[in-house]
């Protein structure tokens, strides 16, 4: 592998890695403020004990996230240098606004969260918990403005004086609509993790009878919780296939595996077995209009398929070229007013000529067959993005109907009527994690093959490190992260085995009813 | 053009002095949580002396790291090229400094949650080179940074890097680290003092001292050598209002001019001196045994001083090339665009107070010091 594979599989491996806790912690938190609001309000110590014993494994979560987040920053830095040269005037703000705006914000609560129970009241303890929740949604919300750059790069535009993008309008950066949709979809992914969670782990207890009034109560507050973000997840998961309709075309052709525009309204095609050489999609299962609605909100509007699109963009490439040209020529001949004229007509298409620079170093001479090559690299790996894709969306569904059951159960009082569904609840903690990491490949393996959409291709992002390096820090990595995840899987289990006793502070008069461990 | 407070320039050396307060802030704030952690086998001798060191970070070590984070996200906003060369030529190194700071949250969260002393032992050794390596690794970069690193540009700002990473471990560089990991230790004694009570304030005091002399030795010693390490100087320029391109501009090399600011602008002076005499009230109150807030204050100062004269030696490069001594990066031509530091300029100066008002808030609602029956009383909770 060369030190793209390499840099690829590395940022990719640790971001998925990474990605196994920020979930949860997004989720996690909101609970805990619903339980600690029930506490304060309500004045029940065992929502209080209930706040501390999730908390509790809330902690141990949190601290596998901030540990591999780091990671991640540095990343950019260390492996994607070029990206940072070419970018870092736009991309880096919102990633310095989320460090300030909201990691702190989290990290400096979170210590008070677990010491300050003594040292502070009822109220004062509440608004910790709540400003520790904030914070972790907000560092969602700029890290998404900065990754919806990557998707829809808007609001900057390339200086040839500086040979990089550059702001132009920063409000455009900060309201992308990408990022919207973004947000709300990956914050309810959270959500609907921290409530599975918390279900699953209430239903063991259930199972066991063990702590019945922490379970109920825990089961009830993450059905309901759980049932909310569910659907808002499908229902703004689909306001994301309504932007990328618009701004990354490409993505969703290559999600349906629709390799021709279709006369419009455009069907959705539930399963099928895509064929890649033969540009094809075999035992297709289709449903008339749905893709053109959801992907046009509309049923007039066209959704582009593969082959035309990969017409476009060589068309784009072609452009892009006249801009490579004139600014190759402004290096020796700097500020002439025709070269800077001839490179902003075409500039738009810069990064589509950047295609070219692994078929031919100098760009301008590509011929008519590397052209067509550049092309089609364009296209992202249709089948694993068709697959992954299904399966999330199936696990959508079943977020909802399994939350709605468990609302139904709990509306009722009878959370306990079933086994059987106890144990359906215990078997799909690990679902939302599937789901949330099949999500985050179908929207960055959908990218490739760009960091930033359109403006420059990932294989010219990487740094100039030998192979070798990155070879020792993915190996280091693999080993390294290995260790933690068993350590951590070993607390968490071994905590929630434990169960919630000894996490009380005052005598347990509501507990004592309970069985112990 | 008049220096308005949204020039170029301007901006400019503002986010160079944001630069440094950043770097500062890293060092004092996520600093002493470092020399907590290299003193840990040191002054807690057994198991609940040991916990209660840790738990005197406990609360406030995952705000404090934040500074590191909003370090790197600020370079990389307000400084790109910087971000770039600087984390990419450090690659291994910077490898070794991430394995060894998440070796420190987790020691901190798992440590105590297992009552076998050989799982303890495994933590502490863990949690001492969480903080032991982080700061050699800290003064090793700026040992580098100070003397140039070898990398190079194409025209397209394409960055090559000529450097190995046991080339990092020079002898001037080592000395930085060793420099760096006595003034975060003098700063974790200092903090220790404040936290707790009796024999580990006592032993915390006695490493402070240690630590404190140690440091004025070596930065002095730091002082000669660079006397005689090679400087750059900028012959031609673009201006300071000129793109953030390092190609525009030629570069001399100065040999034996590491220092030259100082003679040129003499009240650079006062960095150094912060340095040292932060270090010596320090290490004088910890000798007295008394106002230890204010001894811990002493320090702080001091390691805001060895940091600015860092910043002071090199300005106005931010980092030079060894190998083509052009393509150095400078406070000219390596920021971001204006209408960028521009927007951070107004987005920092509205959050960091508030930022820093709920961090004293924090730190106010956890006075006092930490004992072992506080622990006992919160065996769960507490680390």
């Amino acid at each position: 592998m060369d030190v793209v594979e390499l840099s690829r599989l590395q940022f990719g491996l640790t971001a998925m890695y990474h990605f196994l806790f920020v979930p949860l912690t997004l989720g996690l938190s909101i609970i805990l403020a619903i339980m600690e609001s029930i506490y304060v309000t309500t004045g029940r110590t065992i929502w209080r004990d209930m706040v501390r014993f999730w908390g509790m494994l809330f902690g141990i979560n949190f601290a596998m996230g901030v540990a591999t987040g780091i990671t991640l920053e540095f990343q950019f830095g260390t492996n994607w240098a070029y990206y940072s040269q070419y970018v870092g005037d736009v991309f880096g703000a919102p990633l310095a606004i989320e460090g300030l705006m909201a990691f702190f914000l989290e990290a400096t609560f979170v210590g008070l969260f677990f010491f300050g129970w003594s040292r502070l009241t009822r109220v004062q303890h509440l608004i910790v918990t709540i400003l520790m929740a904030l914070g972790s949604n907000l560092s969602a919300l700029w890290i998404l403005i900065a990754n919806a750059w990557m998707q829809n790069p808007i609001g900057a535009q390339f200086n040839v004086d500086t040979m990089r993008m550059e702001v132009t309008d920063f409000a455009a950066v900060v309201f992308n609509p990408v990022a919207q949709s973004k947000f709300v979809h990956t914050v309810s992914a959270g959500y609907v993790t921290g409530a599975m969670f918390v279900l699953s782990i209430s239903a063991f207890y259930l199972l066991r009878g063990r702590h019945r009034g922490l379970a109920i109560r825990s089961m009830t507050v993450a059905a309901s919780f759980g049932l909310a973000s569910a659907l808002s997840v499908v229902v703004l998961g689909d306001e994301s296939g309504y932007t990328a309709g618009l701004n990354q075309r490409m993505k969703i052709a290559a999600i349906e595996a629709e390799w021709q525009t279709e006369p419009a309204p455009a069907s959705f095609t539930v399963i099928g077995l895509p064929d890649v050489a033969a540009r094809t999609t075999h035992y297709a299962v289709r449903v008339p209009w749905v893709l053109g609605l959801i992907a046009t909100r509309s049923i007039d509007g066209e959704v582009a398929g593969i082959g035309n699109l990969v017409t476009e963009a060589e068309q784009r490439i072609r452009d892009g070229m006249i801009a490579y040209g004139a600014l190759r020529d402004l290096h020796t001949h700097r500020g002439d007013p025709a070269l800077l004229e001839r490179f902003h007509a075409h500039a738009a298409n810069l990064g589509y000529a950047l295609l070219l620079k692994r078929y031919a170093p100098e760009v301008t001479d590509a011929t008519d067959a590397q052209v067509k090559a550049a092309a089609w690299d364009t296209v992202p790996a249709v089948v694993p993005l068709f697959f992954s894709f299904r399966v999330m969306v199936g696990l959508g569904f079943w977020f909802i109907a399994l939350f709605g059951l468990m609302f139904w159960r709990a509306s009722v009082r009878q959370l306990e009527r079933s086994r059987a569904v106890l144990w359906v609840c215990l078997y799909s903690l690990p679902l939302p994690w599937i789901a949330a990491e099949l999500g985050w490949y179908v929207a960055e393996g959908g990218r490739q093959p760009w960091t930033i959409d359109g403006v420059l291709p990932t294989f010219l992002s990487v740094s100039g490190n030998a192979a070798s390096d990155v070879m020792i820090s993915l190996a280091a990595f693999v080993v390294f992260y290995s260790v933690l995840l068993v350590v951590e899987l070993y607390l968490m289990v071994r905590t929630i085995r434990h169960g919630p006793d000894g996490f009380t502070m005052a005598p347990r008069g509501t507990l004592a009813h309970e069985g112990g461990a | 053009m008049g220096m308005g407070i949204f020039d170029y320039e301007f901006l400019r050396l503002l986010w160079w002095a944001v630069l440094g307060i950043l770097l500062i802030g890293i060092a004092v704030m996520d600093g002493f949580d470092l020399g907590v952690a290299i003193l840990l086998p040191i002054v807690g001798q057994t198991d609940m002396e040991r916990r209660i060191v840790i738990n005197t970070v406990g609360p406030v070590w995952e705000g404090n790291q934040v500074w590191l984070i909003l370090g790197g996200g600020a370079i990389f906003a307000a400084w790109p090229p910087l971000y770039a060369v600087a984390f990419s030529g450090f690659y291994l190194a910077m490898l070794l400094l991430l394995c060894s700071l998440i070796l420190r949250p987790v020691g901190f969260k798992f440590r105590s949650k297992v009552a076998a002393p050989a799982w303890r032992a495994v933590w502490d050794g863990a949690l001492f080179l969480g903080g032991f390596v982080p700061a050699l690794v800290y003064g090793v970069a700026f040992g580098n940074v100070l003397q140039g690193m070898p990398f190079r540009f194409d025209q397209t700002l394409r960055l090559t890097y000529e450097g190995s990473f046991w080339a990092l471990f020079n002898p001037f560089a080592l000395l930085c680290g060793l420099v760096s990991v006595a003034m975060l230790t003098m700063h974790g004694a200092a903090y220790l003092a404040c936290k707790t009570a009796g024999d580990i304030r006592d032993r915390a005091r006695r490493a402070g001292t240690l630590a404190g002399i140690t440091l004025v030795v070596l930065f002095v010693f730091g002082g000669l050598w660079a006397a005689r390490l090679d400087g750059y100087a900028i012959t031609a320029f673009a201006g300071t209002e000129g793109p953030s391109n390092p190609l525009l501009k030629q570069v001399a090399r100065v040999p034996g001019g590491l220092l030259m600011n100082y003679s040129a602008y003499p009240w650079m002076m006062a960095a150094p001196l912060l340095g040292l005499a932060g270090a010596a009230t320090s290490v004088l109150l910890a000798r007295l045994g008394r106002r230890p807030v204010l001894a811990f204050l002493a320090s702080g100062l001091s390691v805001a001083g060895v940091i600015a004269t860092a910043g002071c030696s090199l300005f106005p490069f931010l980092l030079p090339s060894s190998l083509v001594p052009k393509a150095g990066l400078t406070v000219w031509d390596a920021s971001s665009s204006r209408l960028t530091l521009a927007i951070m300029a107004v987005v920092t100066a509205v959050l960091l107070p508030i930022v820093l008002a709920y961090t004293a808030w924090v730190y106010r609602v956890l006075r006092g010091t930490v004992t072992a029956e506080q622990i006992n009383a919160d065996e769960h909770t507490a680390y």
